[in-house]
């Protein structure tokens, strides 16, 4: 795709998403931050494009790296979005798991 | 790297998903579904990538990495306890930022400088702009964990230091369009490093979560131009998205604490940082037992309950709540007040009390209650500071000149929680400690809320 069909849908993107969260009130500003963290953990997948036609050993190295860290960024953040908006809930019987819960 | 009709198609659908999860996310009863809908796209994307026919090498490697890194972030996210949230959510943003100045780098390395001025300007502004959310994130989780100091740390000419690296990087940009060597990319990837680390380091006590947000915005504005090295659109589109509508949540994360955005990140340098009140002498304070804490709440008609980041370090929520259940037995009036920065990060305490079941028609937020306080008999502040500290109003040497806050100071009475003297977050002593209407009750909040708990039922 060329430039300018790329720069396009940047600007377009850019009103996109300051309009999207324009009116949040402050008890979800931290599942938002939370939330859009998450969303650009999407970044996996250019380490995964970028892993996929890495040669030598040192742009395997980083290139792996790479993928690692943006799976880590891409399921954590949903996740621990996630946990956080649990706690939303309508009220219900508690279970009472304090600790978060395991595996 | 032309893929399919179809995968672009799913990559659009992915990119309204996207759109539809923030979307979600900004009213509350969404914000779960927001969260679900913007999985399935990232999953429907990242699945898709591996059927489009692309070439993929190193596939066994690849399949690794994603499997190891699921595993990591899926445990630590599950594991981690709802007070440490924000340093989580760092991370994961300083490893986002990471993974995209990687991918500028092999992209770079493996393309070598192909003339083109666009693709070397957003190689060049991927790992910018990424090392610095990296590093930069990962002293705000430093700082958040409490490995280093929470205070603002103002090295000697911090500020000339910071400028000099800033334009060490730039001109280093520069120098890799003339010279493109690779050990020029290293250079810059140092320099960028440090100064995402210069950035954040005079960044202290409540400003640390706005860092956060805006750091979040920089890995988005970094995906976005590694969307453009690959000419991939749905990482441009996410990373423009996230880039956006994190600046725009900034600057209202500023809002809520009453500053401009620039004296929250250049506030350090002009070294103002030292905070109102004389230096710390032994000044008398009066302090109370449970007993007599117990006695004020229960034949007190109104009460006001301000939580503060010390209630979720004790783990004192439920407690909190058993005695507001407690109270509100007695028939007497019981609210709780949510400054917007209660916690650690906006909106952090009502994740946190949710977490204990308490109904949100007692959350009230700050200017629904502030009225409300001189009509109250006792507010019980339990682990909060600079929440409550009136040195925001009227000193304007104090860092949190300007925030607003909960005007505890007009109730009847005020009893303090605390584990001791020790000022807050922002390191700021608190004048209303020392005030003839304040009790102390000093201790671990769970404790002393156990003990007047125990008290008020014994009434």
């Amino acid at each position: 795709m060329d430039g300018v069909a790329l720069l396009t849908i940047f600007v377009l993107s850019v009103f996109v998403g300051y309009e999207v969260v324009a009116k949040v009130s402050t008890i979800l500003h931290t599942p938002l931050m939370s939330g859009a963290n998450a969303i650009h953990g999407i970044v996996l997948i250019g380490g995964i494009i970028v892993l996929g036609s890495a040669e030598g050993i040192l742009e395997i190295v980083l290139a792996t790296l790479a993928v690692l860290l943006g799976a880590i960024n891409l399921v954590g953040g949903f996740v621990v979005t996630d946990r956080m908006l649990e706690m939303f809930k309508p009220r219900k019987t508690v279970s009472n798991d304090a600790d978060g819960g395991t595996l | 790297m032309n893929s399919p009709t179809w995968a672009q198609l799913v990559n659009l659908a992915a990119a309204v998903l996207f759109i539809l999860s923030l979307k979600g996310l900004s009213s509350p009863k969404t914000a779960r579904l927001g969260t679900a809908l913007g999985a399935i796209g990232a999953v429907v994307a990242t699945v898709v990538l591996f059927f489009t026919g692309i070439e993929l090498d190193n596939l066994v490697l690849i399949i690794a990495a994603i499997l190891v890194g699921s595993v990591i972030g899926w445990i630590s996210a599950r594991r981690v306890k709802m007070t440490a949230m924000p340093q989580l959510v760092a991370l994961f943003n300083g490893v986002g930022g990471g993974a995209a100045g990687l991918i500028a780098i092999v992209e770079y390395l493996h393309l070598g400088d192909q003339g083109d001025f666009l693709f070397s300007l957003f190689t060049v502004l991927t790992i910018i702009i990424g090392s610095v959310a990296f590093s930069g994130s990962i002293v705000t989780f430093l700082k958040l964990q409490e490995i280093m100091t929470t205070r603002p740390v103002v090295i000697p000419a911090g500020k000339w230091v910071t400028i000099l690296v800033a334009l060490a990087t730039l001109g280093t940009a520069v120098w890799l369009f003339i010279d493109p060597q690779f050990w020029v990319v290293l250079l810059l990837l140092v320099l960028s490093l440090a100064f995402g680390v210069l950035f954040v380091l005079p960044v202290g006590g409540a400003d640390v979560p706005i860092v956060i947000s805006l750091l979040n915005a920089c890995t988005g504005l970094a995906v976005a131009a590694s969307g453009y090295v690959l000419g991939n659109v749905l990482l441009l589109i996410a990373g423009t998205l996230v880039g956006a509508s994190g600046t725009l949540l900034t600057r209202e994360m500023a809002k809520a604490m009453g500053r401009p955005l620039t004296s929250t990140l250049f506030g350090a340098f002009s070294g103002t940082t030292q905070g109102g009140g004389g230096p710390g002498e032994e000044r008398p304070v009066r302090s109370a037992g449970p007993n007599d804490i117990a006695i004020m709440l229960g034949y007190a008609n109104k009460v006001i309950l301000v939580p503060g980041y010390g209630l979720a370090v004790a783990q004192a929520q439920s407690t909190l709540r058993e005695l507001a259940d407690l109270l509100t037995a007695r028939g007497i009036e019981v609210d709780y007040a949510i400054h917007p920065v209660a916690g650690r990060m906006p909106g952090h305490m009502n994740v946190l009390l949710a977490e204990a079941s308490v109904p949100y028609e007692q959350l009230k937020e700050m200017e629904e209650i502030n009225p409300d306080f001189s009509a109250t008999d006792v507010v019980l502040v339990v682990g909060a500071n600079d929440v409550v500290n009136p040195a925001a109003r009227s000193d304007e040497s104090a860092p949190i000149y300007g925030m607003p806050i909960l005007d505890v100071d007009n109730a009847q009475q005020v009893v303090f929680l605390k584990r001791s003297m020790r000022p807050g977050f922002a390191g700021i002593e608190n004048e209303l400690l020392y005030d003839p209407k304040t009790t102390l009750l000093f201790g671990d909040a769970k404790d002393s809320l156990t003990k007047v708990v125990t008290s008020l039922k014994a009434l």
